[in-house]
């Protein structure tokens, strides 16, 4: 398959074309070249994913083919969920570019530049079989990530965030750094397959297991899981929104990828005998992030940080769902990913247009002054309904599989976990839909009296008056949530991913298909349908969501009936939450090492 | 005594980890971060070595005499390259944290918070 | 948190990490020992089948150039991250006085000093290129050189004439250099592709072991890396060094 490399190596080129001319091209041929990139890969990557599902791709770059099994060279493993995955990242980055088109400003094509230099980075990620190469475009992903949060130099807010990404981040790669470090010595391999060839048959040992911790870590980190999430929600609060839509979108997810990637690929074999304690660590970690997130993300003012809170709320679902360690969990998490990314991207771009609009991202400055917004405070609203899993969605096939293999796993009560956090993230935006776009209830009082300064959006300031909003910026969102909505209905989708996730899950198989190549011989998967109790699931979780939508809305007399005694340690209970979210990176990197001894610690207690 | 070298990696990661925590200005910060990262230098060169051998260098020596592994050098390039971008990124980001707080004290930069 | 909860939390929290990593490490095998079969292939087969005589080159530009790709990007990217940084906004204006701006400079530096530092450019870009262009054969290679190309025009700064190092390596034609150097690297490996069949295989002659002209496509990856390296790392210099000397805040 000749053109594997190039969805990596085209929009890299095309960046380094970009800055060597920047001084001197329009601002036309930036947003054309960039947005022209970013269909061709997504083009490119469309047919790389048709032809895995047929056998999987393995391409050995510079022709270097494994000789008796033994790796010298980097290969791209290519396997239908990677495929989707990357071809996901690329169609997210090119919606971004597309809203950004012409209005937003570009810094003389250094925005573009980045951008593509950030997807190219994405697609090898999830493209890669080879275990330093994935730390590379981990840090790639970072550098450019950290270059992006800061774009708004002219004011405080993202000097500060990026610098927090930047730090935590960092320290997370490091960890991952030397896990790898550790397999390298007991394996004497960098490739995946060879690695999980290595360890297979041999008992997980001390070394093995905090390699696993180590690596496991530096990826939650980037995934923004408890408690080394600190990081996420300043960074959301302050970047650019075309950046928003990517880091909730899909970066962050890429952190769960990796380690659904690592653990078939590398850490099943030697692990087999304690899976049932890896099962419960990584759940525990992924419960506590999923309710965590989902009482900050009620908890908030700033439209941009409540958003952000509720990634961190999905992202508990998501390591949960990677948690259960089944290939039925695994294709939940697949769907539930896509259809989350195009919704959460679709909600920052229409955040996008409230700052374009209005200079703030207050729900309380702008209470009532969306309803010249009527369109947008649809899209918004169907949004919020989609976060809280309706049925018939993406999200909604997503949830009903991960329900479905919680309950297969022996954890029944991880669905209502799923159910409180979808109300409350789903609650929290149709709250901001209602009052905001429609101006019903009273501005409500929640929340600390310091708030995070609303941020205003630069755009280019060549006669755009602030009374249209660009068409643009509403079309794109509406393209987003009309494709979350309907990819779940296509025939063959929902299976088909199932199929490949249990693909994804066969360590034997993959060591055989990168390691000696030809086709591989799956066991036929087998595909579940919607119980009944999905659907009861989710209505739940809608009228949950509207239910607490309404009650923070209209529910001020009922508030003021409630018994002090009942309300006050809630109010203080969260209070206290919010003030650990400090700001101050020494806070959030002595959680980190909190977090990072809590898992190497409790690895080693548990799955010796 | 063979061990040393493992322990000295340890003991790096986390007095830089210490460092970036207790820190009252973000350039000794950043530097700090700089201390946790060589301890993964010394770990993967530490795992490298072998006892007698040459740089695999074979402009002059035989190709059959005993060379450590290239393949950590390697890494540990891509490591340097990788922390002097790391480290050129935050410090911009201390310049106009600087020019926009007019402090370097983790403790003053406070726009972000709950 | 306050400083005092804070540092009792990480206090228990890095004695566990701490604990945990030697748990890990005691697993390693003992220094000196190693018998990974990667390194032993790559000493093994390095000469014979790359005509490369030094070995990490030849994992950093054949065997594993995609790696190396994906640095040299990070290094770009970072690059494009400090303009973007501290790139210069409407407030703030470049100062244009020349003696002023030569004034923060050393000044005060001696014309000995100064001699000296003009002396040692040639001496550092002669040294540069030679690591480079010799990266197959001998220690070094594109990274290493690269910066110390870099540092030939740095030395006309650090001889006290910042504006002169702006003339020397003015910025649009250092930026293009980087990204024309980033840019070949990557048509490097699209030559692979073309000519060879898969992307960043070794398309040129492989000549003989220690000879200038071998190992393929190693020398030309070497001066693509080197001309990147040098101009990333001039473009961050200068960054730099505009936010301390020239521009300042109008009024």
């Amino acid at each position: 398959m000749h053109i594997t490399a190039l969805p990596f190596a085209v929009p890299l080129m095309a960046a380094a074309l970009l800055v060597a001319v920047r001084h001197w091209s329009p601002r036309l041929v930036n947003d054309a070249v960039a947005a022209g990139v970013g269909v061709a890969v997504v083009a490119m990557l469309g047919i790389l994913l048709a032809r895995s599902i047929h056998a999987p791709i393995a391409y050995w770059m510079g022709g270097w083919r494994p000789s008796h099994s033994v790796t010298i060279g980097i290969s791209f493993s290519i396997d239908p969920i990677g495929a989707g995955m990357a071809a996901f990242c690329a169609v997210l980055v090119t919606s971004a570019l597309v809203y950004s088109w012409r209005y937003f400003e570009g810094a003389d094509g250094l925005f573009h530049a980045l951008m593509l230099i950030f997807m190219a980075a994405m697609v090898g990620f999830c493209l890669t079989g080879d275990v330093f190469n994935l730390v590379v475009f981990f840090e790639l992903m970072g550098a450019v990530a950290y270059a992006l949060t800061a774009y708004k130099i002219e004011e405080r807010g993202p000097i500060q965030g990026a610098i927090n990404f930047a730090i935590s981040n960092s320290v997370g790669a490091y960890a991952i750094f030397v896990g790898i470090g550790l397999l390298y010595a007991r394996t004497g391999a960098l490739n995946m397959a060879q690695i999980g060839a290595a360890l297979d048959g041999h008992h997980a040992d001390a070394l093995v297991i905090v390699a696993m911790a180590l690596i496991f870590i530096g990826f939650l980190t980037k995934a923004a899981v408890i408690p080394v999430h600190f990081w996420l929600a300043d960074a959301h609060a302050v970047a650019p929104t075309p950046v928003c839509v990517l880091f909730s979108g899909v970066m962050v997810e890429l952190g769960i990828y990796a380690i659904a990637r690592l653990y078939w690929t590398v850490f099943a074999g030697p692990l087999a005998a304690h899976a049932e304690e890896l099962r419960a660590i990584l759940i525990a970690f992924g419960t506590a992030t999923a309710l965590w997130g989902a009482v900050m993300c009620f908890a908030q003012r700033h439209i941009k940080r409540l958003l952000a809170f509720s990634t961190i709320s999905h992202m508990g679902m998501f390591l949960c769902g990677i948690g259960l360690l089944s290939a039925h969990a695994l294709a939940g998490v697949a769907v539930y990913v896509v259809g989350h990314g195009l919704t959460k991207g679709a909600l920052f771009m229409l955040c996008g247009v409230l700052l374009h609009r209005f200079g703030t991202i207050d729900e309380q400055d702008l209470h009532g002054r969306g309803r010249i917004l009527r369109f947008a405070g649809v899209l918004f609203a169907i949004g919020g309904l989609l976060l809280a899993a309706i049925p018939a969605v993406t999200v909604f096939f997503g949830k009903s599989l991960l329900d479905g293999a919680a309950l297969e796993g022996r954890y029944p009560w991880l669905p209502a976990v799923f159910v409180i956090s979808s109300m409350f993230t789903g609650g929290a935006v149709l709250r901001v839909a209602g009052g905001v776009f429609a101006g019903w209830g009273r501005p409500w009082a929640g929340g600390a009296a310091e708030q995070v300064a609303p941020a205003r959006e630069e755009y280019d300031e060549e006669g755009i008056s602030r009374d249209r909003t660009p068409p643009l910026m509403i079309i794109v969102p509406a393209v987003l949530l009309a494709a979350a909505i309907l990819i779940g209905l296509i025939p063959g989708a929902v299976p088909g991913i199932e199929r490949a996730a249990s693909h994804f899950h066969d360590h034997a198989a993959y060591v055989g298909w990168v390691l000696r190549g030809g086709r591989p011989g799956f066991a036929p998967a087998a595909t579940t349908h919607v119980e009944a109790y999905d659907y009861l699931y989710a209505a739940g979780a809608t009228i949950g969501a509207l239910a607490l939508a309404g009650l923070a809305l209209f529910g001020r007399p009922l508030r003021r009936r409630l018994p002090a005694m009942l309300l006050r340690p809630l109010v203080a209970a969260v209070g206290g939450l919010r003030e650990l979210h400090s700001g101050h990176i020494g806070d959030y990197i002595a959680w980190w090492t909190a977090g990072a001894a809590l898992l190497g610690g409790s690895s080693l207690m548990l799955l010796t | 005594m063979s061990f040393l070298p493992f322990a000295v990696a340890a003991w790096l990661f986390v007095a830089g980890l210490y460092g970036v925590v207790s820190s009252r200005n973000l350039i000794r910060t950043i530097l700090s971060l700089t201390v946790v990262q060589s301890a993964t230098y010394v770990l993967l060169l530490g795992v490298g070595y072998r006892h007698g051998g040459r740089a695999p260098i074979f402009a002059d020596i035989p190709q059959v005499s005993t060379a450590v592994d290239p393949v950590v050098q390697v890494l540990v390039l891509v490591d340097i390259v990788v922390e002097a971008t790391v480290t050129a990124l935050l410090l911009a980001l201390a310049v106009q944290a600087h020019k926009r707080f007019g402090s370097l004290d983790p403790n003053d930069l406070r726009t972000l918070r709950d | 948190m306050n400083r005092t909860g804070r540092l009792i939390m990480f206090g228990i929290s890095a004695v566990a990490l701490a604990a945990v990593l030697v748990k890990g490490f005691a697993g390693l095998p003992h220094f000196g020992d190693y018998t990974g079969v990667y390194g032993t292939v790559i000493n093994g087969i390095g000469v014979t089948e790359r005509h490369a005589t030094d070995l990490v080159t030849a994992l950093n530009f054949d065997l594993r150039a995609f790696d190396t790709l994906g640095e040299e990007f990070i290094l770009f990217a970072s690059i494009l991250g400090v303009v973007l940084i501290l790139r210069e906004l409407r407030e703030e204006r470049e100062h244009p006085h020349q003696e002023e701006a030569e004034e923060h400079s050393f000044a005060g530096a001696s014309a000995a000093w100064r001699a000296l530092a003009l002396g040692l450019i040639p001496a550092m870009i002669v040294l540069g290129g030679y690591i480079v262009l010799h990266g197959a054969l001998t220690p070094g290679g594109g990274f290493q050189g690269g910066v110390i190309l870099a540092a030939g025009p740095l030395a006309v700064f650090l001889a006290g004439r910042y504006l002169r190092m702006k003339v020397v390596a003015p910025q649009p034609l250092v930026e293009a250099g980087e990204s024309i150097g980033a840019l070949g690297y990557a048509l490097i490996g699209l030559g692979g592709l073309i000519f060879a069949g898969v992307f960043f295989k070794n398309f040129l002659p492989l000549g003989t072991p220690g000879h200038l002209l071998s190992a393929g496509q190693m020398p030309l990856a070497s001066i693509a890396v080197g001309l990147e390296v040098s101009g990333a790392f001039l473009v961050g210099w200068t960054e730099f060094l505009d936010q301390a000397m020239v521009i300042k805040e109008q009024g």
